[in-house]
């Protein structure tokens, strides 16, 4: 095998060893703002926007420096890259050659042939220290915790996400949060979670993944429940923050089955590197994947553990849409892609028969399109509209198109950020409701620049072409490699009936949403008015990229374009001839399909419209219908009831789980503790001190009164507590037990 | 010089040097208070200096030391049973000493503006300093006698603090706690005596016990029945299911400094003596034990976060966390391995500094309160906005959120029993193990409905204007800085406490994969 390490070759560029600094930055600028913003009178946004610009800056120096590298890499190179040093596992082993062949039979095949020449990333750039050792360093078999940073075309990818979202973000919050009660408090918490986000996205150690998931998970309960003063802000806190433990103790068992399995480590290029080699065996690879796939579904909000997502729309909106839209919510997302071998060859993804994540990621998707119809909160309707799109990017994951989920997480942080600023601007002017229905309605003609980057916006998440969503929702639709001529990993239709569903779904419910925001007649009170600069200039930012940020990605075949700055994603994000990373398939694009998921959305878009404008013709406030469907038939009102009751998950939740724990479950082991176990110990008590008396009325006469008087357990006054220490019971009850204790000892000595 | 006197005479010192303390107490009348609090404070400050240049010192030994008995004494005590003044530190004991040195002073800055009724400072801290000399000796005793002399010496003056110094129902209490341990030490007493009558009768010395155990080929049956004595001695002490029924009286009714003491380093004398003693010199009796150890292990941590659930008083659902939290503590050692022993001691001591923390700021809620009931209380956030922060961060800590020092106690515990050593079923230990990740959900479960029951909302009316509710105090400050800044920097750089532990912790894991073979 053609044997060549990439650090012979091309240097690594010495920049990614002070990549560590973008978190360590944030992290700066969290404890300042919370030590010492208010002792020194600084505003906090005074720290903490400066400090994410950098940090954005940073990002893209460290991203340009990444694809120059991997240019240079991908040039230099002739052949497969082990990234451990040791033997190249690509394509060599027992998995991967049955991967490569179940490809081969689907399609174009497993891998670079669909697209010309083999490609070759540059192995993940770690640098790292050991945090702690365990049984000894790792050369005298114990093993090295190492904590560092991971450069890799997915975590400098997050990097340029993350820190562009949070610094729009940041911005935009100076005017939105002005004047909150606790503005320093949530100042230094955006600084916090996205210098945790950020550690996390850039762990080279799966540990240090869990250290990182765990921390922006509680700075998310923290801002969702950041007016805690309130019942329902604090409820939705805590629904999120157990949602997510459940969906943790999959994290934990899953990562300790890897630490097992891969050799007692917690290095995830070994990791992933010892999936595709065939030392960590199938079978445990399946069972750590469904395993972690729990966290990626409280995480990720995937059908059945989303219901925390629209609750934690309780928090501030810039929060929502940094938090809950456009980065932690792809944690999970992300976690599948840090240990892709893990899932691709755990669940045969090549293979073509469905496998739980394509199938969670199908209903997710779905099943949350449907709620987000029923929502009149605009909040919800975008938080089930983000469970949406997270159901695609883990299907996409699951049917093997790894490029496309990630470009769809690109692509959707930016318009769905769009989306819940815009929300923002609109609760501002209308006097912070969210609710369409009654105080909404016509805005248009008060705010233009917050109507018009909502419907750019809404447009890219429908996916109408050209705007940004359409090219990333195609490429997962296309990876499903259903339509015929798409090729892929395998043929999965049930995933890709889901996302043609939930295609046609999105369109129809942001149709709706703008219907009832911006059209129609103003329901609200007083004139809205348009919002300041600080929140329309980050919104015109975001509409911009969702109208643009879609080409990086573009086929190759595209005319004219694709070309030119086509495959970006496949060529800087992808890992490609690593030991690292499995041998993917590609899907071919398709023409037909596009137009056909495009005249699906349209249609459901236009049958929405023309609902509302009847409505509108009728009756100028009205928002339903009445006396329609649902009133006339009884299974559409049933379905109605389902959706408006989310499914009931949550009376399952709450009501049935946690209420059960904390109330009858709970209570029969306190009962069981104070009656059985205690009672049995008081009996215990009891019984020594009737045999104490026995014993001392007829061995020492001159004992019992002292005894007698000192049994109960009433008496208060500390100096009797003393006296009868003094006297009677402890003195009684220690000779006994000395008494036993030396017979037993004698015992001992002889029976044994 | 340096070295030789550490050697010679550091740990002795350090041991007694609060009995001098104590003794200096009792000349002084009891109604200058002050005289009192400043001798106190001075004599744990100057044990804790004594004692902090021996842990630095052995710090800088480096870590080829750290397994080895360091500032070893050996004298002879008692010598018709060859009992003998042995004590040393290594590196599983060091970090349960530090912890030792830094708890009591804090207890007593505490103690400063906040002496429980009836008063009698004297008294109270007197006492303090003699459960100092009890806890400090059981940690450094290498001699069976010495170690039951020094753990025995912990029980009356706890049994005086609960009983004087505490709630409503402290006589029950108080009883409750002594009968208990005193139970669990008479066994654990009649096992020591059989050790040392079955290996001979030429020594109490613990390594030299653990050898004797192998060269007299002591048979198994006989260990295992050794070990079942120390099990309950060392198992009430922790506490495990089902002998935990004591504790959470005992911390309820006990001052708060009671409980701080009792929570941070008297619980630990039980785990450390697993580790220390029961392991250390019966590791085939310990591989048999285990999978039981392991499941009462697992109970506790389900049974305890349940028993939390249930609570209505915040102090109770403390000390009922405790029970959770050794859980985990005790399935790491169940596990007999390196991961699982590394994280029980790191364990002990996040739970002494969490649990700590969280009875001083339950204390002070009392205090101001007048009342620990959970539906009575509500917007402390408002009320008193640092002690909420305060509060916050030790739940988040308790409730093992990494970054915090709670999650290396909680998570590699887990991590061992994936695969426990050898001659311990495996299947058996991996469903101990998502037994235990389950426990952490419901961990989130009482400490966040806690935290949402006292901290956020709003005062309730009876408590809206109460000028007795005041922010955190410079007292509680001094007291309290020091556990958290410690919560965090372990948080972050566990290899503080897990490269000292790691070295003397694979020495006796070797010894229990000889065993387990």
């Amino acid at each position: 095998m053609n044997l060549l390490l990439a650090a012979e070759a091309v240097a690594v560029p010495t920049v990614f060893n002070y990549v560590w600094l973008i978190p360590a930055v944030m992290a700066a600028s969290f404890l300042f703002i919370l030590f010492f913003s208010k002792r020194l009178s600084i505003k906090p946004h005074l720290v903490g926007v400066p400090a994410v610009v950098g940090s954005f800056l940073f990002a893209l120096v460290i991203a340009f420096s990444w694809i120059g590298y991997n240019g240079d890499v991908n040039e230099a190179q002739a052949g497969p890259i082990s990234c451990a040093g040791g033997e190249v596992a690509v394509g060599g082993s027992n998995h991967d050659t049955e991967a490569a062949a179940e490809g081969e039979g689907e399609g174009e095949g497993g891998g670079e042939s669909g697209h010309g020449e083999q490609r070759f990333s540059p192995c993940p750039v770690v640098n790292d220290v050991t945090w702690f050792q365990n049984g000894g360093p790792a050369s005298e078999g114990g093993s090295d915790i190492t904590v560092g940073t991971l450069v890799d075309g997915q975590s400098v990818l997050l990097l340029v996400v993350v820190t562009f979202i949070s610094g729009l973000v940041h911005v935009y919050s100076t005017d939105y949060v002005a004047g909150d009660r606790r503005y320093t408090h949530y100042f230094a918490f955006l600084s916090l979670f996205t210098a945790s986000m950020l550690f996390m996205v850039l762990s080279s150690s799966t540990l240090q993944l869990i250290v990182g998931w765990e921390l922006v998970g509680v700075c998310s309960f923290a801002l969702i429940g950041h007016w805690w003063e309130e019942k329902p802000n604090s409820d939705a806190a805590l629904k999120a923050f157990l949602t997510n433990r459940v969906g943790d103790i999959g994290l934990l068992v899953g990562m300790i089955i890897l630490y097992f399995g891969a050799g007692k480590t917690f290095d995830i290029v070994a990791i992933n590197e010892a999936a595709i080699s065939g030392a960590i065996s199938k079978n445990t690879l399946l069972v750590a994947g469904l395993f972690l796939m729990a966290a990626v579904m409280s995480k990720s909000g995937q059908f059945i553990l989303h219901t925390w997502l629209p609750d934690a729309m309780a928090g501030p909106t810039p929060v929502s849409a940094l938090i809950h839209a456009a980065t932690m919510v792809v944690a999970g997302i992300y976690l599948i892609g840090r240990l892709y071998a893990v899932f691709f060859i755990g669940f045969g993804i090549s293979g073509g028969t469905l496998n739980a994540m394509a199938l969670i990621g199908g209903i997710t998707t779905v099943g949350a399109g449907a709620l987000a119809f029923v929502q009149d909160d605009i909040k919800k309707v975008l938080a089930y509209s983000t469970v949406s799109q997270l159901g695609y990017m883990v299907l996409a994951l699951g049917v093997g198109a790894y490029t496309a989920a990630f470009f769809h997480l690109f692509t959707h942080a930016i318009f769905k950020a769009a989306l819940f600023l815009g929300a923002g601007s609109v609760s501002h002017a209308c006097h912070h409701s969210f609710d369409m229905k009654k105080d909404m309605g016509g805005l248009r003609k008060f705010m233009p620049k917050t109507f018009w980057t909502f419907v750019i916006a809404s447009g890219a998440l429908a996916g109408i072409p050209p705007l940004a969503g359409f090219w990333s929702k195609d490429e997962i639709l296309v990876g499903a490699g259903a339509f015929p001529g798409t090729g892929g990993n395998g043929t999965y239709w049930v995933p890709f009936i889901f996302g043609m569903i939930a295609a046609g779904m999105t369109a129809g419910y942001m149709v709706r949403v703008i219907w009832l925001t911006f059209f129609g007649e103003y329901r609200g009170h007083e004139t809205p008015h348009e919002s300041g600069p600080l929140i329309t200039t980050p919104l015109i930012i975001l509409a911009f990229g969702a109208v643009f940020a879609g080409l990086f990605n573009i086929p190759e075949g595209f005319p004219v374009l694709g070309s030119r700055i086509g495959e970006k994603f496949i060529r800087w994000v992808e890992p490609s001839g690593i030991s690292s990373f499995p041998t993917i398939g590609h899907a071919k694009p398709s023409v037909a399909l596009a137009l056909l998921a495009t005249i699906i959305g349209l249609a459901t878009g236009l049958l929405v419209w023309t609902y509302y404008s009847k409505l509108y013709a009728k009756d100028k406030l009205a928002t339903e219908v009445t006396g329609g469907l649902r009133d006339k038939n009884r299974l559409a009102r049933a379905g109605h009831k389902l959706l408006v009751e989310k499914y009931y998950l949550d009376h399952l939740y709450t009501g049935v789980i946690a209420g059960g724990t904390k109330g009858p479950v709970a209570r029969a082991a306190y009962w069981f503790n104070q009656n059985v176990l205690d009672g049995i110990i008081n009996a215990a008590g009891t019984g020594s001190t009737i045999i104490g008396r026995f014993v001392y009325r007829f061995i020492d006469q001159g004992a019992i009164d002292g005894a007698v008087n000192a049994s109960g357990f009433g008496a208060e006054s500390s100096g009797e507590v003393l006296r009868k220490v003094q006297s009677g019971k402890i003195r009684q009850y220690a000779t006994l037990m000395f008494a036993a204790a030396a017979l037993l000892a004698a015992v001992f000595i002889v029976a044994v | 010089m340096e070295q030789s006197f550490l050697a010679d005479y550091g740990i002795t010192l350090m041991v007694f040097l609060p009995l001098v303390g104590a003794a200096i107490m009792m000349m002084v009348p009891g109604k200058n208070e002050e005289a009192h609090k400043t001798i106190a404070l001075a004599t744990t400050v100057i044990t804790g200096i004594i004692g902090g240049w021996m842990v630095v010192d052995f710090y800088r030994l480096g870590s080829a030391k750290w397994s080895e008995l360091s500032y070893l004494i050996d004298r002879p005590w008692i010598n018709i049973i060859n009992a003998r003044y042995t004590v040393a530190v290594d590196g599983i004991s060091v970090p349960l000493i530090a912890l030792t040195l830094l708890v009591v002073p804090l207890v007593i800055v505490y103690s400063w503006n906040h002496i429980p009724q009836p008063g009698n400072t004297k008294a109270f801290l007197m006492l303090t300093l003699v459960l100092h000399t009890g806890m400090l000796g059981s940690f450094v005793a290498q001699d069976l006698v010495l170690f039951f002399v020094f753990f025995e010496v912990v029980l009356l003056p706890m049994y005086f603090m609960i009983g004087v110094w505490g709630g409503e129902n402290r006589l029950y209490a108080a009883i409750k706690f002594f009968l208990f341990t005193l139970f669990g030490s008479a066994l654990m007493l009649v096992s020591f005596l059989a050790l040392y009558w079955v290996t001979g009768g030429t020594t109490f010395n613990m390594v030299g016990l653990a050898e004797a155990v192998q060269s007299n080929d002591v048979k198994l049956s006989t260990q295992v029945l050794i070990f079942a004595g120390m099990f309950l001695g060392f198992g009430i002490k922790v506490p495990m299911f089902p002998f935990h029924t004591w504790l959470p009286d005992a911390h309820t009714q006990a001052p708060t400094q009671g409980s701080v003491i009792l929570a941070a380093v008297l619980l630990k004398l039980g785990t450390y003596g697993f580790i220390r003693i029961a392991i250390q010199i019966l590791p085939e009796a310990s591989i048999k034990w285990a999978p039981w150890i392991g499941l009462l292990a697992v109970i506790g941590i389900i049974y305890g976060a349940l028993g939390c659930l249930a609570q209505t008083d915040m102090k109770r659902l403390i000390a009922f966390s405790s029970v959770a939290h050794m859980g985990y503590v005790m399935l790491g050692i169940a596990t007999m391995t390196d991961f699982g022993l590394n994280a029980a001691i790191f364990g002990m001591v996040a739970h002494g500094l969490i649990t700590g923390l969280l009875f001083f700021v339950a204390g002070s809620i009392k205090e101001r309160y007048h009342t620990l009931e959970i539906k009575r209380l509500g917007g402390l956030l408002i009320s008193a906005p640092r002690m909420g922060w305060i509060l916050g961060l030790a739940t988040m800590a308790s409730l093992g959120l990494p970054g915090l020092a709670g999650f290396w106690g909680e998570f590699p515990a887990i991590l061992a029993a994936y695969s426990p050593q050898e001659g311990i079923s495996v299947g058996l230990f991996r469903v101990y193990m998502v037994v235990a990740a389950i426990g952490t959900v419901l961990a989130a479960g009482y400490l966040l409905w806690l935290l949402q029951r006292t901290a956020f909302g709003r005062p309730s009316e009876e408590f809206e204007n109460d000028p007795a509710i005041t922010d955190v105090v410079p007292t509680e400050w001094i007291a309290w800085v020091p556990l958290l800044a410690l919560i965090v920097l372990l948080g972050f750089v566990p290899g503080l406490i897990f490269d000292m532990t790691d070295g003397p912790v694979t020495v006796l894991t070797d010894a229990l994969a000889a065993a387990g073979k």
